[in-house]
């Protein structure tokens, strides 16, 4: 029998870069998210019976895959101008043989395009934050909710809205540059440190410290700061992140948080 | 939480003093470790000369006593370690498992004690720790 921790431990590994992979071919967030969803309710109900594939990230990209590829098909079915869909459609049948050679493909790119998107300031900061612990943090709802201790209908809600403003509002999955650069970092960083700030000062609830949201934050701080290394911002929040001591008070501030960024602290926080 | 992984390659125990690993091992180790750090995970990792060029002092009775490496009675051995900061024990032996580690090789994973683990007097003790670190 495998341990349900398992199961979610490969999870939250894989689901980043299974979510990138799938934005790229569907450029939809919502689309990609519940197909990426899919595919886990269907790993929970067959990997304790048949046991964790030899290559779990393999067997997560075929299913969520064929699921894509499906979904692709009826899409352009239903509407033949979708051409731009065909083309991605006969991408994807092309790749799908060869799972192995795909996954072992540069994804930086996809997950920065991913993390942007996610974080794009057409949503609220706190929908922002479901979208990113979701997608890049592989939380369920109810984790979310639990850690920002709202009920899980009010994270549900927040997750549906931000996929459907992204929808309307036509936001294209890609790396930002030249100056809308600035902003767009800004945004994705402003998640960050808002879910860090929440696990460091909780608006309501009894605990003065949650651990896991700064555990979060900082997982989520260091995976931007590896893949946009040219990015000060994104060093120095990290850097200022790790010397907050987690098992004692004082809180960080947002002064101190821009203070910080603003002097190109190094990456680590300790100086090396 | 964080968790180290120590590494005891097989063999490391007899390995020369210079011994050094080839580049193809090196090559998909550094795939690891970007992965590691790509997701967020790792805090540190280092890799260590064999024991051949080391040292132990043991403590028993008055005196520390210094032999010099290679230890003959000692049998498994570290060869580096990484500092990983995830959410389970589970995501650590899975971080483990993926490891492109050779064929004896064995990787042993042990949670890092936090401050906060330990009891009032023992972290009153451990005060000036913190500025130490911090």
């Amino acid at each position: 029998m495998i341990a349900t921790g398992t199961i979610e431990a490969v999870w939250r590994i894989e689901q980043p870069k299974l979510a990138a992979r799938l934005v790229r071919y569907l450029r939809d967030v919502g689309q990609a998210e519940e197909i990426a969803q899919d595919a886990f309710l269907l790993a929970l109900e067959r990997w304790p019976r048949d046991g964790i594939p030899r290559n779990p990230a393999a067997w997560l990209t075929h299913v969520a895959k064929n699921r894509a590829l499906d979904l692709l098909r009826r899409t352009t079915m239903i509407d033949g101008k979708h051409r731009e869909l065909a083309i991605d459609l006969a991408e994807l049948e092309h790749e799908t043989p060869d799972i192995e050679a795909f996954l072992d493909e540069d994804i930086d790119d996809d997950l920065l395009r991913l993390i942007f998107t996610a974080c794009h300031p057409v949503l609220p900061a706190e929908q922002r934050a479901a979208l990113a612990l979701r997608l890049l943090g592989g939380l369920t709802t109810s984790e979310i909710a639990r850690a920002f201790l709202v009920p899980e209908a009010t994270i549900a809600q927040r997750i549906v809205r931000a996929k459907r403003a992204l929808r309307d509002a036509a936001i294209a999955f890609e790396t930002p540059r030249g100056k809308e650069r600035e902003e767009r970092v800004a945004s994705v960083l402003e998640v960050v440190y808002l879910i860090f700030n929440e696990g460091y000062v909780p608006t309501v609830g009894p605990d003065w410290l949650r651990a896991d949201l700064c555990g979060e934050a900082l997982r989520l701080g260091r995976s931007l700061a590896a893949l946009m290394p040219e990015e000060p911002e994104a060093q120095g929040l990290v850097a200022l992140m790790e010397l907050h001591p987690r098992d004692w008070p004082p809180a960080p501030t947002s002064r101190a948080i821009r203070s910080c960024c603003s002097t190109r602290t190094v990456p680590d926080g300790t100086g090396r | 939480m964080r968790f180290m992984m120590l590494m005891i390659p097989g063999g490391y125990e007899s390995a020369e003093p210079d011994a050094m690993p080839s580049a193809e091992a090196v090559q998909a180790m550094m795939k690891y470790n970007e992965e590691l750090k790509r997701a967020g995970v790792l805090l540190a990792l280092e890799g260590l000369h064999p024991p051949s060029s080391g040292a132990r002092i043991s403590f028993k009775g008055a005196k520390p006593v210094v032999t010099d490496g290679p230890f003959a009675e000692v049998k498994e051995v570290l060869g580096g370690y990484w500092m990983i900061d995830v959410r389970s024990r589970e995501e650590a032996v899975e971080w483990a498992r993926r490891c492109p580690a050779s064929d004896n090789d064995v990787i042993e994973i042990r949670r890092v004690q936090e401050m906060s683990e330990f009891p009032e007097d023992v972290q009153k003790a451990a005060e000036s720790f913190k500025e130490l670190k911090g």
